[in-house]
């Protein structure tokens, strides 16, 4: 399967799901309050947001107003449109990537997929001829340093590690150091998961990413934040509060093979202009995808 | 947790407020307001939904709207629909009159399964006096085992595991033929992470179901999650006929719009709820208390527990004691600084109080710090014993400020402050302690007050003595 269709078949519930509700909904009915009402329930029920929700409804009445549309099914091209224009301007995923030492720091709140992402993306870079390694920063999770290391033989990259408990800035510098001396192309760097309201949580990564620029001056830094596509609203705070301790260069959408929708990036990126990068399918190692948002738009609206 | 949430009820109920007889309208555009708040707060659109048109039919059917503390009443309506939206009254844990009691975790990959049931297996043992037994039935995510393992360890209780390659329902049947063997009480099988649309596995925790007919099938859900909560919570009802459900991450800021949800839908009791990564980290729910803390009327209950699980009497006795002769040194307030930390994270402690939301905000852009408690202590620690009694010694000595600050690796300025407030603060227990509850109250607001501004003044510079998690 190439990753058009790993991507299709991943988000192929999100899509059904939608889709068939629109198709429920619409049809050919002519467009008064209770078909913008029963939009409102689509959206809302795709942890889009209220304020998203709101901002897109009105988008549209004003669209199909000048266009003078009159059945709700003429509406879906041009929602389609308006969701398609909060992804402008998201880069294509490896346009951090390739020139000098990469060090790619993986962070985001517990139980999102962190490390299972970290191994996915190992492969990821291997197979395309990188040399990589990855470094055990989660020394606080009991065995997430195992977890890793497991990912590490599965994928065949080398793990820098210390013992739980050491101090993850220290494990990080250590990796730093591994990567320069046997000239790595990529660092991936796990971190334990924190919620984004633990201010001392969030200093020890601000000192991580500091380091990360001290250590590695001329390197590319990329700060993926993995969000569980099962998240709600908070997901908006995460990006918030993440961006502003370590400058998020992209965000990983996981668990994107659930019924969950994960319509709370649609916000982010509208709030915060981050790009969606990669979107996790499953748990096997191919199972991460660069995010197309054509795909993600297109998915959603299939079949209506 | 539920902060933006209540804020918003309270600005909705604010307009209310100000009104006395309200018409259909006005509770019409309250109830607007909290359905906006709901969905913010991530409860599912339909039970948003349901939840206000059931309060708008109460408020606008009976005498509600012409009494003249109507805007109370509506308020009142609400804080009962929304304990009944979460099931009642707290739930306990299931026994089963044959031991050992059987308890399955389920849920989705990331919710918090294995730390749940480590938690829970330390609070079957410290707080019910039980002897339970971990069974690692995750044979799928690396290193899962070896987790629960350690989790294990450092909780005091047993966990069961076989050789890899064994299957879940071997594992689970050889756990239970143990834990008859060893005379354990409880059984805490940890499953592997799925999903509900996973009919694979889903069909091996039926499995698991037939094998060990538990007492309790627990659904741990992240209390972070979104609309999707309500197909998690109903295909794992449908499958499995869940007893009660595990809310995790509540230490988080989320708004926790789940709860509402999944105890909706499932009709199941939420019987836990997660609050922090440490492994005591685990309480019994109380739907009353959450639904008080929603509409800002504060937790009392639960901080009195905590307070009473980490206060000794005696000392408190005594404690009162010395504040009334006025002896109240430095000492004892340092040990009323380590009493106040272990009873759990300041924000969190101030949340609970009532009318102490507006003041937890206002702290919250300048985070309370809990690195400050580290370096009071570090000064008071940095004082001979004579002058932890007799504060004055120092604030009259130069040279033993100087001295103070250089031991704890602070400024002078910081022990000055840290001596200012120490003052005040005798001050005002003095005033305390005396007979009078207006002036009680102007206590608490002088004392908030110079516990802010030492967090603001001593912000920006670094501080030694972090508090390690």
């Amino acid at each position: 399967m190439g990753f058009f269709q790993r991507l299709k078949s991943g988000l192929a519930k999100t899509r059904q799901a939608f889709t068939d509700r629109i198709r429920d909904v619409l049809g050919r009915r002519k467009i008064d309050d209770e078909v913008y009402e029963d939009l409102e329930d689509i959206l809302l029920g795709a942890d889009l947001g209220v304020s998203t929700t709101e901002a897109l409804l009105s988008a549209l009445m004003k669209e199909a107003k000048r266009k003078k549309l009159e059945t709700a099914d003429q509406l879906i091209p041009v929602l389609r449109d308006l969701i398609l224009e909060t992804f402008a301007g998201n880069e294509p995923v490896e346009s951090n990537v390739g020139k000098g030492m990469t060090v790619i720091l993986v962070v985001g709140v517990n139980g999102v997929g962190k490390t299972t992402t970290i191994g996915k993306l190992a492969h990821h870079y291997l197979a395309s001829g990188k040399k990589v390694l990855m470094a055990a920063g989660d020394t606080f999770r009991a065995a997430a340093i195992e977890q890793l290391v497991v990912w590490g033989e599965r994928a065949g990259v080398d793990v820098i590690k210390q013992n739980q408990g050491a101090d993850a800035a220290a494990v990080i510098f250590d990796g730093i150091q591994a990567a320069k001396a046997r000239s790595a192309d990529i660092l991936i760097c796990d971190t334990a998961g924190r919620l984004q309201n633990k201010a001392h949580l969030m200093e020890e990564l601000q000192k991580i990413h500091r380091i990360i620029k001290r250590e590695v001056p001329d390197g590319i830094h990329e700060v993926l934040l993995v969000l569980d596509a099962t998240t709600g609203q908070n997901a908006i705070v995460q990006a918030k509060m993440f961006n502003e301790v370590a400058e998020l260069t992209g965000i990983i959408l996981t668990k994107l093979d659930g019924t969950a929708k994960g319509g709370v990036v649609i916000a982010i990126k509208q709030e915060l202009n981050i790009p969606i990068k990669w979107v996790g399918v499953g748990e096997g190692m191919d199972d991460l995808q660069p995010f197309s948002e054509q795909e993600f738009v297109e998915a959603l609206f299939e079949q209506v | 947790m539920f902060d933006t949430l209540t804020n918003r009820l309270q600005g909705a109920f604010q307009r209310l407020r100000g009104k006395g007889r309200l018409t259909e309208e006005d509770v019409k555009e309250a109830m607007r307001e909290v359905r906006r708040a709901l969905l913010e707060a991530d409860v599912n659109h339909v039970v948003a939904k349901e939840f206000t048109d059931r309060i708008r039919e109460k408020a606008v059917g009976q005498e509600v709207l012409q009494s003249l503390t109507a805007a109370q009443q509506v308020v009142k309506i609400v804080h009962d629909e929304l304990i009944e939206l979460m099931g009642g009254t707290q739930e306990k844990i299931a026994r089963a009159s044959k031991p050992p009691t059987v308890v399955m975790m389920v849920g989705l990959q990331g919710a918090g399964k294995t730390t749940a049931a480590a938690k829970l297996a330390r609070y079957l043992l410290t707080q019910e006096h039980r002897r339970p037994l971990l069974v690692a039935a995750d044979i799928y995510r690396p290193a899962a085992i070896d987790q629960l393992k350690v989790l294990g360890e450092q909780v005091n209780v047993p966990v069961f595991s076989l050789e890899s390659g064994a299957k879940p329902q071997e594992i689970v049947q050889s756990a239970l033929a143990e834990a008859r063997r060893g005379g354990y009480d409880y059984v805490l099988v940890d499953t592997a992470g799925r999903l509900h649309i996973d009919d694979e596995l889903m069909h091996e925790l039926d499995d698991l179901v037939t094998i060990a007919s538990p007492e309790e099938i627990l659904l741990v859900i992240d209390a972070m999650t979104g609309q999707d909560a309500i197909h998690v919570a109903q295909s794992f009802h449908e499958r499995l006929h869940l007893t009660g459900l595990v809310l995790t991450k509540l230490d988080g800021d989320t708004r926790g719009g789940a709860a509402l949800t999944v105890r909706h839908v499932t009709g199941c009791p939420v019987k836990f709820v997660g609050t922090g990564e440490k492994t005591d980290a685990l309480e019994p729910f109380y739907p009353d208390r959450l639904a008080s803390r929603i509409l800002g009327m504060g937790d009392v209950l639960t901080l009195i527990e905590k307070a009473q699980a980490t206060f000794d009497e005696k000392e408190a006795k005594d404690l009162e004691a010395k504040i009334r002769r006025n002896e109240f040194t430095l000492e004892d307030f340092l040990n009323q600084l380590r009493q106040m930390r272990n009873m759990g994270p300041l924000d969190q402690l101030l949340g609970m109080i009532p009318g102490m939301n507006k003041l937890k905000q206002q702290l919250e852009g300048k985070s309370i710090d809990e690195s400050q408690i580290g370096k009071v202590e570090a000064i008071i620690l940095s004082m001979t014993k004579e002058e932890r009694q007799k504060p004055e010694l120092v604030m009259k000595s130069s040279s033993r400020r100087v001295r103070v600050a250089k031991g704890s690796g602070t400024q002078v300025k910081d022990v000055n402050q840290l001596l200012q407030r120490f003052e005040e603060m005798r001050k005002m227990m003095k005033m305390f302690s005396g007979p009078g509850g207006k002036r009680k109250m102007r206590g608490i607001g002088d004392l908030t007050s110079a516990m802010q501004g030492g967090s603001n003044a001593t912000q920006t510079r670094t501080h030694r003595h972090k508090k390690k998690r």
